[in-house]
Parts: C-alpha cells; structure tokens; sequence
C-alpha cells in the first residue's frame, strides 16, 4: 500500500515535468523539467527493484546527457526570449487528438498480461538482489548472455564519439 | 503489483513525448521529446523485468547506451545546422529538399 502511494507521488511528478517539459517556451526551463522527470523515473525504477538501473538513470541521463543538452543549448544562446516555437491551434487540437489516440491504445493494450507460464515466481528478483547484490543481479545476465552486444555497445560509442567530432568540427 | 501502474505511468510519458515532437518545432526540444520517450519504454522494461526476468533491465542498460551515442551525434548536427542556419527551428531544414 505504502508502495503504491510513493509510486503515484513518483508517477505524478514524472507526468507533470513531462507535460511542462512539452508546453514551456524556453528550451532551457524545459530541459530542468525533463530532469525533474528522469528523477522521478529513478525513484520508480528503485520501488521496482533495479536499484543499479536507478543509480545509472541519474548518472548517465539526468547527469551526462542532460548536462549535453544544457551545454548546446546555451553554446547557441537559444536561453534568450524569442518566438514561440510551438505550432498553431488547429495543429495542437490535432496533436492533442493524436496524444489522446495513443493513449488509449497503450491503454487497452496494457490489459493483455502475460502469460502465467512465462511469470518468475514471485519475489525472485528480490532473492537475485538479496542473492547477488544490486549489481551482481544485473551484471551476470550482462555478461554472460549479452556479452557480445555489450562489445558492440563499446564500438557504438566510438562510432558515436568520432561521429561527433567530425560533425561537430568546423575543418579536420 | 507495480506492473499495472508502471506500464499506464509508462504510455502517459510516451504519449506525451510524441505530443511534443508533433508539438515543439526547436529541434532541441524535440530531441528532449525524444529522450522522454525512450525512457517510458525504459520503464515498461523495468516493469516487466520484475516478473518475466532479469534480462529485461539488461536491455534498458542498452537503451541508455545508443540513447548516449543518439544525443551525443544529434546535437552535434544541431550544431553543424545552427552554423548554416542561425537558428534550429525544424521548419527551415531543408538541406535535403530537391
């Protein structure tokens, strides 16, 4: 009960940033709402048992990644007041219709549970932490069944750090 | 008992994440909306790594890796874009226009 009460206090703050995220003006006010958002997926992550998800949610998103976005954003000087950039209200009505569609299609399709076959046991997520530890949980599947998409992880960083040098670059 | 809640929380974030790239025309935020959707799929994962296995939150270790590798790529267009363009409004992307 408890569980369900801060999931909802989570679930509620992630919404909310989320929708001001979506509807403020500066880019800057919506990054630090879209921050806001990926903390309060953190907690989530934490009341669903992926202590180790958690921690790397707040490392890699709402550190690294966030502080990428800040930084471009205010190396173009975008921070400043201008035009709005959203569309008009034809185009939000269509936008709120399309949002709500969606919606209700996640909706009906979250009706469909899998199949008790298919279920672990009760609680045995917590007896792999308890077990192996929050990271050792994680860390035994990773390399042992994703061992070789984890190597590949590692030349997609590269690819996506030269990438970025050669893009970003105004001569080599 | 969390997984009912997490999977509607999770179609409200991504719902709202296609509502703003419909909605937004800076490409910036657009990217942001981008992020937010990637981490609503990141939360049906996790919620569904709690009963069907383990290897679920595997995945989303994945998702956060080419969710690095998008950004850091994506901003650098952004970048190369702003140099032509002075500015990064979708509308006025039209390098690849015939």
């Amino acid at each position: 009960m408890t569980q369900l009460v801060v999931f909802w206090i989570f679930g509620g703050v992630a919404i909310g940033s989320a929708f001001l995220c979506i509807t403020r003006r500066s880019p800057v006010v919506s990054a630090l709402w879209l921050v806001s958002t990926l903390f309060a997926l953190a907690g989530i992550y934490v009341l669903l048992e992926a202590q180790f998800i958690a921690a790397v949610q707040v490392l890699v998103y709402a550190g690294a990644i966030m502080v990428l976005f800040l930084f471009v954003i205010m190396l173009l000087n975008l921070g400043r007041r201008g035009p709005s950039d959203m569309i008009g209200w034809v185009g939000r009505l269509v936008v709120l219709a399309i949002g709500g569609v969606l919606v209700v299609e996640l909706w009906v399709l979250r009706q469909v549970m899998p199949a008790a076959e298919l279920r672990l046991p009760a609680g045995s997520i917590t007896r792999f932490v308890e077990e192996q530890g929050a990271v050792g949980a994680i860390s035994e599947p990773l390399f042992r069944g994703f061992l070789i998409p984890f190597e590949i992880t590692s030349l997609l960083l590269l690819a996506a750090i030269v990438g970025a040098v050669v893009l970003a670059k105004r001569q080599l | 008992m969390l997984l009912g809640p997490s999977l509607g929380v999770s179609a409200i974030l991504f719902s709202l994440g296609v509502a703003g790239v419909l909605f937004r025309r800076n490409a910036i935020v657009v990217f942001m909306c981008i992020e937010l959707m990637l981490n609503a799929v990141n939360l049906s994962f996790v919620a569904l790594a709690q009963q069907l296995g383990r290897e679920g939150q595997v995945i989303v270790f994945f998702v956060m890796a080419v969710a690095a590798a998008e950004a850091a790529v994506g901003l650098a267009i952004m970048i190369g874009i702003y140099r032509h363009k002075s500015s990064v409004n979708v509308k006025e992307f039209n390098l690849l226009r015939g």
